[in-house]
This record gives structure tokens, C-alpha cells and sequence, in this order.
């Protein structure tokens, strides 16, 4: 086979921010029409390498090229200019423009300055049906599916003449008919000649559409191989260094007492139900995950479990008792812990001390307040002392590494905000710990530290909703694990004997399970 | 240099960009109408110092840090009460009026008439609080139009109901004089200036705000709103009961503002009442950067201010430079501010990284 | 999902938009019958003549313009408080240029003057990240205080003092229209058809023609041109690259910005347009209103000028709508207290019928509200004769909060509208 020259090339690109090394001495070789895939575990600079690529970062060393041409991007201007487009895992859309104003926005076709929508529409039809993209220029984002919004981005690019597209995690919020659409119109690009950098940590997806496959560790290349040539679990080795741990055999805690029982909960939004008929108990000692991509229903149960959104339907029981309609205040001060998914927006108050941040959530209750007559009733008075006393205990106990507890939150890197977080929660010695995404952005080592602390706490009893993108985690920690699809529970699977690709076609709904 | 010290020292920019600057434009200024700003500013330190200056401008920063009190409370959640003019009119026409009607002792009587203004301002404050919880409209629009009510409803009251007859040489239309029981004798006399003793209450008030806001639960919940509302409803603040809660109490506040000049000087509402203060509240609060001290300095500065430059009109100086002074303050504050916060929050992420890495160092030290 | 039922809900958009705009004219039909019958039943022509309606037009003009000034700032996701300080600077500038140069150069200065405005409020929150409520109160405080300070150097001694300016002699050209209501063209008086109708004082028929007459007759060009920034707006919004690029900076200024567009200048736009509008609506009140600068002239227009853009739901049409209205209630509280005194049967029924509604769909807290509320406004009209002085004074503040509050539910503001925007950090 003769050897092409590849359309797009990076050598030794190193970036560092302050405190981590991103990327170190990377290399990345893309041939011409071809679907080249970048894998690896969140953190480990597949995100920055595509930054620096499509010019939104500068690399601190290293050279990219592009059709044999070294090139320096400066913005994404220069990126686009040279035939880049990138489609973002969260998507750039304004919701309430049209199909055609977002597409055009920046590169409007005009008549002396008036728009000229016929023109544009014309243009966007003839791409997309050109590279059977199928879209229809006059709708409102807004009311637009994720899959289409997608195709949006993706004509977004096209429009401005790229013959290079990065795709950064894109089916990350798609559901299983919409990935396949999507695979579709990636082979007829493909076959137009449009070369594709495909971002994932989704192997068995990556292993289905890619012609070639990079793996990304540490901020290091670790490999490039073939899909033909690897299986998924030796590609998910490559990616995290070592043999995947097997889940292990232990005593199971499980308990008879069910601490916390949610029946038939549902949640309408915009006129569809982000969640319908999800019933489910935990046991002290028991931890119950739910695995699903995101946007299948996991915010609505967690808010609806936590008191920030009524629900339209169902009811939810703390320990027999009817909690659904307490206010969040109630449901925190009574044992429900919280680890929010977003931690920067729902978890921490950046500006402030950790000590009024290891508060967040726990203001009403010892040691952090007392009550207004001699320790009486809700907490009143802040209790300065025992605030800073408590993190003290927390940052030594969950290892966050930071100056003290008068340091701003702001200050800390997000592994150590994350410890914090936890500390916080598990400290508190809940009843039920809601955990979204625990180990999100943690390092390797923090990660295990963490998942220890919570084998501890559910062998002293207690009952945990782990809801986790980390398919790793979910089995690791899992006494029961649920599958949620489309706002309702479509699978429940023996954490010990199911593969990470059974999980991931219950997941996308590539299968369905016979679910009692 | 030592790294607090280092934030410190940037803070300190704040207030000392501001003072150059206003001083800057407004020497400019001067110049620029044919005056000499030197020996404008001479006269003026020269009557500012005077002792019944001193006096008199403790007099009129009280109304003003009151009214700063009031609106800063609001601002630390994000909730902007610009009603707080129409709401301190209302409560000291109201309260003034109640006041004449009673006789009670004299400590009772003089608590009654604040308790009726508090009421009055957290009732009006209260509409607001309402309208945006329950129909979502922005307080800054609902409060500007309450004071235009307010204004509106005051007149009507005083015009017919709640007016004392009128006497024979008597132009003035007010509410029926408070008792000598309702009234609060002078601290102490100064320089021939009387000391007002409401200042001990405005004191007490600055006081309590400020346990309020750093130490109690409340104010912590107050704070998490204001910082990140997500985060502090995730925590358990409700926050409509936040919304409304805090507008009553900067109403409350806000209710006492006209009581200085009520207990020390008028012990009536009249025509001639002071306006104004409340919009000048608003300026004080944002200077003072809503702490109790900062607005302290600055309602004395603001004060001071107005009072020194009183002497201008006598040397053929238009005392109205000052409101550009004034204004330049708090321009440059406002914007010094958000300058300053983005240089010490850097610092602080370098430092913190710093001191971070040393850790893990020390760490891995002991590990191997 | 919707394969193939993109079509269906284009269809249900485009039919929900015109049931909308159908709505609307019924509602606005069902109001002028009202308010014609309940002029023809209390003997209150005030209520809808042409004089009314023309005097309402003329005080909409700068409420249309402090909101369109707000709706160019927001739709570049600034938030523009300091609207009414920006129209004070207007004023000012408006009348010493109009004193000094003539009306035409006290338009230019007024607009210079609240683009000043503008720029102080833009250089603070889009390059500073001033918090953008903060700013717009400072600068509402400044902008007061500088009028004080400028009128004592320029007014005082020369015909003005402290808080007012002297007369602006000289007026900006009128004009009215021909033919329906009497206009002059080159000196020929012509029949006055409108005006002839409206005098007969036939049920509705007359009360239309009133209307219609009330936006012909003796119009300011300044009026003119408000009017016609109405479609311009639009047009320039929604229908030229630069709108979409500033309209974008509202929507998504990340995406913009990672597309090429300049977010920051086109939020500077934004303000300063929204500053050289407000000047334009204070030059208006002092060149066509009042003839004069006098302290305090403003009278909150700038923030009711906001109501009306939310209101009107940040499109221009329904910034205008909401001008309209409030130009209205202004207009009856300056022309007299009977037509006042008859709003309130217009406001008791309207609001008792609006309880009826309510109850008819179930609402059962908000149609007793309504109907008690309604019941009362109408008592107070049965036993009083007049509102007392200090009431009318009030009205157009106190509709302002009532609209406010009944509308707060379908609003749609620019979706960042704001948000803070800082290049490269992103809060989604």
C-alpha cells in the first residue's frame, strides 16, 4: 500500500498549565479521508491536544502541520482558515436562533450588509444534502433534538470549507439511533474526502467507525494501532496502563433495612417525561449505581431526590418516611448527603474559604452552628471555631492538599475541590449519599483513596446512589446496577459478571433487556 | 514580601485610586472654569475641621449610613433595593404621625416610633419582595416605581389626614409635633453644634448588621445566594423565602433612615424633610463596598465632603464640583474594585499552587 | 425523536405565532370597545379623543425610545439600568445645545450626551466586568449630579439657574397629515375627515376615528423618526449581518466568539446605541415637550422605558405596544382627572371579567383575586367623584408595576442576556 502523506500532523507538543502537565512530547499523524479516533480517560489531554489543534490553545512546544505545511494558529480563525473545523462536545448553538443564523453567524453572506437568506439557505441545503447531513434551515435550534443539533455543528464546519473535522466526545449525549445516524454521515464525509479526528473514550464505538486508533495516557501518546488489529479490552488496558481491576469478591454488606425507597418518581419537562416510572430501594449498606449517557434522565432524579425539583409523579421514602415534598433544607439535615455533578456550579462557593465551603450544605447543623438559646434548636450562630476545626479534620482525613482552611476554594485544583467535596458529604456520616460523578477529574490515586472511604462507610452502613459515567467505577463499587434510558430504568445487571460492553448496549439501547 | 501583606496592599488600591482620582478631576475640573483648586481645597479642609463641622457631619452621615446599611444588605445577595428612598419617606411620615398620637414613657415612645418606621419600610420593601418572588419582576424596576408611589401615596396622606391645623403665621404643612417624650435630647453640644444621639443607635445598627451578616446562619445563607444562588439552593436556601426575608429586613432598615433627623431635629414630618438620602444610601453602600466599616468611612467621607464644600459659595466657588468628586469616587471605587478582585484571586491561585506543590513534595519526601 | 416531524412542528411554530398575533388584535379590539363604551357611558370624551391619543403618542416617544435604547444594549446581553441617567445627560445637552445653537444641534448634543453615558456604562461593565446593575446605578447617580454641576455653570446668570435651563426659543418642524385630518400642505387647509367623525361622538366608530387622528395631527419629525426606528430596528436586528452579529453576543457570545465575531465590540455597540437613544429621549422631552431643562424632568421614563421592553418581550413592535400604553395613561393623567376618574370603571370591569376568565379555566386563587380587586376599583369609582391629585400623579407608575407583574410569564430575553462575558472563560 502506498504510503499517503498525512493531511494533518502533530510532533512533540507539549502544553503545561500551572500545576499539570497536559500534554508531553505528543505525536499524532493523520492520513488523508480517513477516520482517525484519539482515546483515552477524561484528563488525559486528548481535550487540550484538540484545543491546541484547532487554535483555541497555543502549545508550549512542538509543531503542527497541515497538508505537509507547518502551520501556528493563533485563533480559531487561523484554523478555520486553514481548513479546521471542530465540533465541540458541548455544543456553541444559540437556542433561540435559527438553523441557518447559527450556521452563518461570523460568515454571513451579504449584500451590503443586508443578509442574504436565500443565498444561505440555499448553500446549507446544498451541504447537507450533499454530504447527507439533512437539516432544514428555518428551524428554531431550541426545538431541535440532540442529534440534529449535532448535524448543526457539523454543517457549521462544512460551511466554512473544512476538509478537517474534529469531533470532540460526539456521542457523549447521543442515543443509539442517533450515533448510528451520525456513523452514517461520518462515511459519507469520509468518502467526500473530509478527513475526521474523532474523540472518545467509548471503545466500542471507536472500534466500529474508526480506521485508525491513537491512544492517549497521561498526557503521553501511548500507541496507534489498528481496529482490526485490537480488541476492546486491550485497548482499554493501552488506555489505562494496567490491568482493569477485576471486581472483587468481598463480603457483601447489603442489609434487609431499606433506608431509601423511590417509587414509580417521574419528571415532566417541556411537555416530555425526563423521567418516568423510575422505582428503585437502597439498603443500608448498599450501594446502587446507575449507569447511563448523559442526558438520559440522571439530573432530574438526582434534583427530584434532593429537593430542588417537585416531581409530577411518584414518591420517594427516607427510612418509611414520606419525604417527597420536604423542602431541601429538611432532606439534608435529616441524612441525605449530596455530591453534585457540577461541583464549581452546585457544590462550592469559589470565593470563599474552605472552611465556609466545608459548610455548604451542613450550615444548620454541629459543629458548624449552634442554636440560638444555648444549642437549641436550628442552628443560629455560626460557629467559627468548630467550622475551621472540622476542615481541618476534613483535609487531613481525604487528603486535600492546600494551605489551610482559610484558603479561597478558587485556589484549589479541581481534583482537590472534588476531595473536598466528598470529605464534606461523608464526614457528615449521612444516611443515604446521593454521589453524582464522585471521581470525576480526581487523579488515579485520589480516586482509589476515594472509593476506599466509601467501602469503609458502606460497610459501616451506609446506602449510596452512585450515578457514574465511569463504567470502572460503576462495577467496582456496585452492589446493584441499574441502567437508565431515556428517563426510565431499562436494565438491571449483576455488577460481578457484566462486561463493560453488555453494559454499554444496555447503555446506548443497543440491547434490551427483559427488566422486571 | 509576605503574601497577605501583598493582598493587603492591593486592596489598599482601592481607596487610594479613588481619592486621586477624585481629586484629580475635580482640580481638573476647577481649573477648567477658571478656579484655583488648591485654595479651594485649603478653604474647605480649613472649615472642614472646624468643630461644629466635625459635629455637623456626623449629624448627616448617620441618615446616610443607615440608608448605605439598608441597601448593602440587599446588594450581598444580589437583590438591588432602590426603593429604599420611597421607603424611609413613607416610614417617617407614618411613624411621625403615629408618634403624635401617642404618649407613652419616654424610652417606650421613642421605640414605638421606630418600630412603626421599621414596619412601614419592611411593608413597602415587602411589595417588591412579593412581586418578584411570586411574578418574577426584577426588583430594581418594581422599587423605583414604589418610590414614585410612595411619593405619590405620602402626599395624599399628609395633605388629608394626617396634617396638623394650620395657625396663623403657619405655612408649613406637617403632622402634629411629637412629644417632648418622642424626642432624643442631644448627645452633646460641640462647638455650638448639637451631637445628635441617634449615632448610638446607627452604631448598634452597624453592629448588628454586621453579626448578622458574618455570623449568623442566616447571613451565611445570604452570602451563598449571593455568591452562587445554584450552590446555596443545593445547600437548602430557599430562595424565595431568602428573597423575600432579606428584603424585609433592608425595608426595616431602610424605615430607620429618617429617624436621626426625626428624634434630633424636626419631631414632625414636614415638606421640608430630607430627600435624597436614599439614592445617596446607594452611592454610600457602593463605595463602602457593602461592609459596615467601609460604609462607615464612607458616609463620613461623603459627608464631610458636603459639608466642607458649603464654605465654596462664599468664595465665589459653584459648591456643585463637589458632586463630581463625589461622583468620580464612586466610579473608581466601583471599577477598583473589580480590578483589584481579579489581581488578588490570581495571586491567591499562584501562592495556593505553590504552597500546594511544596506539600506534595514534603509528602512524597516521606513516602519514599 | 423527530424524523420527519420537523416538518409538523415547523407548521405548529408557524401557526402558534400567528394564533398569537391574532390574539392580540382581538384583545386590542375588545379594549377600544370597552373604552368606548365606558366613555360614551360616563360622558368622559377625554378618555378616547384625538387630543388624548395624540398627547399619549407624543409622551410614548421617549419611553419607545428608552426601551428600544434597552433593547439594543440587552439583545447584546448588557444590562442597561442607567437608561434614566443617560436620558438626563440627553436632556441637559439637549437644552444648552438647543439654547446655544438651535433645536437641531440640541438633538445632536442630546444624543452626544447620553452616548457619553453610554460609553462610561460600556467601559465599565464590558471591559472591567463591573457588575452591570452596579454600574447602571452609579452612573444614574452621576449623570444627576452632573446636570447640577453643569446647569450651576451654564444656566445660572443666563436666563436659568441650578435645576432648569433657559427657554429653548426655537422649535423643530411639525407637520400633519392632509386630508384625514386637516393637514396644511403649501399653505392649503384640507378637510379634516377624522376630525369630523370624531365629533358626531357615534358609539366606537367615532372613538376609531379618534385614534387614528391622534397620530396624524401636529407631528413632531422627531416623532416621525421614533416611529419609523421601530421597523428600522427590526429590520437592522434580524435582517443585516451586523444585527445578527450583535443579536449573537446576547444569544451565545462563546459560540460567537469561537466563530470570529467580536463580542466585545459588538456589546460596545450595543450600549452606546442605547446611550445615544435614551439622549435622544431626553432631548425629545426638553425640545418638544417642554421647551426647557428643568431638574428631575425625566420622571423615572428611563426605567419605565425598561417595563415597556420587557413588556414587550424585547422585540421592537412590542416595545412600541408598551410605549403606547404607558404614553397612554400618562396622557390621561395630564389632560383630566375626569378621564382618570373613568379609567377606573374601565379597569373595574376589565378586571372583573378577567376574574370571570380565570374562574372559567379553574384558577381559582387568581379569579376571586381579580374579581375582588375588580369589585373594589368599581366601588371606588361608584362612590368618588374625582381622584384625589395625588393619584394621578401616581398612574403611570402604578400600571407600570401592574404590567410587570400580570406579564412576567411568557417572556423570552436574550438568553445570555446579563451574563457577564469574559474571552476564554465559559460558564455553561
Amino acid at each position: 500500500m502506498a504510503e499517503r502523506a498525512p493531511t494533518v500532523e502533530l510532533r512533540g507538543i507539549t502544553k503545561t498549565f500551572p500545576g499539570v502537565v497536559a500534554n508531553d512530547d505528543v505525536n499524532l499523524a493523520v492520513l488523508p479521508a480517513e477516520i482517525h479516533a484519539v482515546v483515552g480517560e477524561n484528563g488525559a489531554g486528548k481535550s487540550t491536544l484538540m484545543k491546541i489543534l484547532y487554535g483555541m490553545l497555543r502549545p508550549d512546544g512542538g509543531t503542527i502541520s497541515v497538508d505537509g505545511h507547518a502551520v501556528r494558529f493563533r485563533s480559531p480563525k487561523d484554523a478555520i482558515a486553514a481548513g479546521i473545523g471542530m465540533v465541540h462536545q458541548h455544543f456553541m448553538l444559540a437556542p433561540n436562533f435559527t438553523v441557518l443564523e447559527n450556521v452563518v453567524l461570523g460568515s454571513e453572506p451579504a449584500r451590503a450588509g443586508a443578509l442574504d437568506f436565500d443565498g444561505a439557505r440555499a448553500r446549507i441545503r446544498e451541504l447537507s444534502e450533499t454530504h447527507g447531513v439533512p437539516l432544514d434551515p428555518d428551524r428554531v435550534v431550541e426545538d431541535l433534538a440532540v442529534g440534529e443539533r449535532q448535524r448543526v455543528e457539523i454543517v457549521k464546519v462544512l460551511y466554512r470549507g473544512a476538509r478537517i473535522l474534529i469531533l470532540d466526545e460526539p456521542t457523549s449525549v447521543l442515543v443509539p439511533q442517533e450515533v448510528e445516524e451520525l456513523f452514517r454521515n461520518l462515511r459519507e464525509l469520509k468518502g467526500r474526502g473530509v478527513t475526521i479526528i474523532f474523540i472518545s473514550h467509548k471503545l466500542d464505538e471507536v472500534l466500529e467507525i474508526a480506521d485508525s486508533i491513537t491512544v492517549v495516557r497521561d498526557g503521553h501518546t501511548v500507541a496507534t494501532v489498528k481496529p482490526e488489529d485490537v480488541t476492546a479490552r486491550q485497548l482499554a488496558e493501552l488506555m489505562v496502563g494496567s490491568e482493569l481491576p477485576t471486581p472483587e469478591t468481598r463480603e457483601s454488606t447489603v442489609t434487609e433495612e431499606v433506608v431509601l425507597s423511590v417509587r414509580r418518581l417521574g419528571v415532566r419537562l417541556e411537555g416530555r417525561w425526563a423521567l418516568e416510572g423510575v422505582s428503585f430501594d437502597i439498603h443500608r449498606g448498599e450501594i446502587v449505581g446507575i449507569a447511563g449517557v448523559e442526558g438520559n434522565g440522571q439530573r432530574e432524579l438526582v434534583e427530584a431526590l434532593m429537593g430542588l425539583r417537585s416531581p409530577d409523579q411518584g414518591a420517594i421514602e427516607l427510612a418509611g418516611v414520606d419525604v417527597s415534598s420536604w423542602p431541601t433544607r429538611r432532606r439534608r439535615e435529616v441524612g441525605i448527603g449530596y455530591i453534585p455533578e457540577d461541583r464549581q456550579g452546585r457544590g462550592l462557593l469559589l470565593p470563599s474559604p474552605l472552611w465556609e465551603n466545608a459548610m455548604l450544605g451542613h450550615q444548620t447543623v454541629d459543629p458548624f452552628s449552634r442554636g440560638f438559646w444555648v444549642n437549641q434548636g436550628r442552628g443560629f450562630w455560626v460557629d467559627r471555631g468548630g467550622a475551621h476545626r472540622r476542615t481541618e479534620e476534613l483535609i487531613r482525613a481525604y487528603n486535600v492538599m492546600t494551605p489551610g482552611p482559610d484558603t479561597s476554594a478558587l485556589a484549589l485544583s479541581g481534583g482537590n475541590q472534588q476531595k473536598l467535596i466528598v470529605g464534606r458529604e461523608m464526614i457528615a456520616e449521612p444516611k443515604v449519599l446521593i454521589a453524582a460523578q464522585p471521581t470525576r477529574g480526581i487523579d488515579v490515586g485520589a480516586q482509589a483513596a476515594v472509593w476506599e472511604q466509601i467501602r469503609h462507610a458502606r460497610a459501616a452502613g451506609l446506602a449510596l446512589l452512585l450515578i457514574s459515567a465511569d463504567l470502572e467505577e460503576l462495577i467496582g463499587l456496585s452492589d446493584t446496577l441499574y441502567v437508565i434510558l431515556r428517563g426510565r430504568l431499562v436494565a438491571k445487571v449483576d455488577p460481578a459478571t457484566v462486561t463493560p460492553e453488555e453494559l454499554g448496549s444496555y447503555m446506548t439501547g443497543a440491547r434490551e433487556a427483559t427488566f422486571a | 514580601m509576605s503574601k497577605r501583606f501583598r493582598i493587603r496592599l492591593l486592596w489598599l488600591l482601592v481607596p487610594v485610586s479613588a481619592v486621586v482620582l477624585a481629586f484629580g478631576v475635580s482640580s481638573l475640573v476647577l481649573i477648567a472654569i477658571g478656579e484655583n483648586p488648591i485654595s479651594a481645597f485649603r478653604s474647605m479642609f480649613r472649615y472642614g475641621s472646624q468643630q461644629n463641622s466635625l459635629v455637623s457631619t456626623v449629624n448627616r452621615a448617620v441618615p446616610l449610613y443607615v440608608a448605605g446599611l439598608a441597601v448593602a444588605i440587599g446588594f450581598k445577595m444580589n437583590l438591588f433595593n432602590i426603593g429604599v428612598e420611597g421607603q424611609y419617606r413613607l416610614a417617617a411620615l407614618l411613624s411621625a404621625a403615629a408618634g403624635a398620637a401617642v404618649v407613652l414613657p419616654a424610652p417606650l415612645h421613642v421605640a414605638f416610633i421606630m418600630l412603626v418606621a421599621m414596619a412601614v419600610g419592611a411593608g413597602w420593601a415587602g411589595i417588591a419582595g412579593v412581586l418578584k418572588v411570586k411574578r418574577g419582576v426584577h426588583e430594581v424596576v418594581s422599587t423605583i416605581m414604589l418610590n414614585s408611589i410612595a411619593t405619590g401615596l405620602g402626599a395624599y396622606l399628609l395633605a388629608n389626614y394626617l396634617k396638623k391645623p394650620l395657625g396663623p403665621n403657619e405655612l408649613l404643612i406637617q403632622t402634629r409635633q411629637i412629644p417632648a417624650s418622642g424626642q432624643l435630647p442631644p448627645l452633646a453640644v460641640i462647638g455650638g453644634e448639637n451631637l445628635r444621639s441617634f449615632v448610638l443607635i446607627a452604631i448598634v445598627l452597624g453592629v448588628l448588621v454586621y453579626v448578622l451578616i458574618w455570623r449568623t446562619r442566616f447571613g451565611y445563607d445570604l452570602r451563598a445566594s449571593g455568591i452562587n444562588p445554584d450552590a446555596a439552593r443545593a445547600s437548602g436556601a430557599d430562595p424565595n423565602r431568602m428573597i423575600l426575608t432579606t428584603m424585609l429586613i433592608s425595608g426595616a432598615i431602610a424605615g430607620l433612615i429618617g429617624m436621626g433627623d426625626l428624634f434630633g431635629f424636626f419631631h414632625a414630618y414636614t415638606l421640608d424633610f430630607p430627600v435624597g438620602l436614599g439614592f445617596d444610601g446607594i452611592a454610600v453602600a457602593l463605595v463602602g463596598l457593602n461592609h459596615p466599616v467601609g460604609i462607615a468611612i464612607a458616609a463620613m467621607v461623603f459627608s464631610w465632603v458636603d459639608r466642607a464644600a458649603q464654605i465654596l459659595d462664599l468664595e465665589g466657588v459653584p459648591k456643585e464640583v463637589i458632586i463630581i468628586t463625589k461622583g468620580v469616587i464612586i466610579l473608581s471605587v466601583v471599577i477598583a474594585y473589580e480590578v483589584v478582585r481579579r489581581l488578588v484571586q490570581a495571586q491567591e491561585v499562584k501562592t495556593a499552587a505553590e504552597e500546594t506543590r511544596r506539600l506534595e513534595e514534603r509528602e512524597e519526601a516521606v513516602a519514599a | 425523536m423527530s424524523w420527519g416531524g420537523g416538518d409538523i412542528a415547523l407548521a405548529q411554530a408557524t401557526q402558534g405565532r400567528r394564533l398569537e398575533a391574532r390574539r392580540m388584535l382581538l384583545f386590542l379590539g375588545w379594549v377600544i370597545l370597552l373604552l368606548s363604551a365606558v366613555r360614551w357611558a360616563t360622558a368622559a370624551p377625554d378618555l378616547t379623543s384625538s387630543d388624548t391619543y395624540g398627547t399619549a403618542l407624543r409622551l410614548a416617544v421617549p419611553i419607545l425610545l428608552a426601551g428600544l435604547g434597552g433593547l439594543y444594549a440587552e439583545r447584546t446581553g448588557v444590562v442597561n439600568i442607567g437608561l434614566e441617567g443617560m436620558m438626563i445627560l440627553g436632556t441637559w445637552f439637549g437644552a444648552w445645545g438647543g439654547v446655544q445653537f438651535g433645536p437641531w444641534w440640541g438633538v445632536v448634543l442630546g444624543i452626544t450626551g447620553g452616548m457619553l453615558g453610554g460609553l462610561v456604562h460600556a467601559v465599565a461593565t464590558i471591559t472591567f466586568g463591573v457588575n452591570q446593575i452596579v454600574s447602571g446605578v452609579a452612573i444614574n447617580i452621576l449623570a444627576a449630579g452632573v446636570a447640577r454641576f453643569l446647569s450651576v455653570i451654564a444656566f445660572t446668570g443666563h436666563g436659568g439657574g441650578a435645576t432648569q435651563s433657559p427657554q429653548v426659543t426655537s422649535s423643530l418642524p411639525r407637520m400633519t397629515v392632509p386630508v384625514l385630518a386637516g393637514g396644511k400642505p403649501f399653505g392649503w387647509q384640507s378637510p379634516d375627515v377624522l376630525g369630523w367623525l370624531e365629533q358626531r361622538h357615534w358609539f366606537l366608530i367615532s372613538d376609531t376615528s379618534a385614534m387614528f387622528r391622534g397620530f396624524m395631527v401636529d407631528l413632531s419629525i422627531l416623532t416621525v423618526i421614533t416611529l419609523l426606528l421601530v421597523p428600522a430596528t427590526y429590520l437592522f436586528l434580524w435582517r443585516t449581518r451586523l444585527g445578527l452579529r450583535m443579536r449573537s453576543a446576547g444569544e451565545n457570545p462563546w459560540a460567537a466568539e469561537s466563530l470570529g465575531v467580536r463580542v466585545y465590540t459588538m456589546k460596545y455597540l450595543g450600549v452606546l446605541i442605547s446611550g445615544a437613544l435614551a439622549g435622544l429621549a431626553g432631548a425629545f422631552l426638553v425640545l418638544e415637550a417642554a421647551g426647557i431643562y428643568r431638574e428631575g424632568q425625566t420622571g423615572g421614563r428611563g426605567f419605565i422605558g425598561l417595563a415597556a421592553m420587557i413588556f414587550g418581550n424585547w422585540r421592537p413592535s412590542g416595545v412600541a405596544a408598551a410605549a403606547g400604553l404607558f404614553g397612554y395613561t400618562d396622557a390621561l393623567n395630564l389632560r383630566s382627572p375626569e378621564a382618570i376618574h373613568a379609567l377606573l370603571l374601565f379597569v373595574g370591569i376589565s378586571l372583573t371579567a378577567l376574574g370571570i376568565w380565570y374562574l372559567y379555566r379553574r384558577r381559582l386563587l387568581g379569579g376571586s383575586l381579580s374579581i375582588v380587586i375588580g369589585g373594589l376599583v368599581f366601588l371606588w369609582f361608584a362612590v368618588t367623584d374625582t381622584v384625589p391629585r395625588q393619584f394621578i400623579f401616581i398612574t403611570p407608575y402604578v400600571a407600570t408595576l401592574v404590567v410587570l407583574a400580570v406579564a412576567s410569564q411568557r417572556l423570552r430575553p436574550p438568553t445570555y442576556d446579563g451574563i457577564p462575558f469574559r474571552k476564554g472563560e465559559q460558564i455553561s
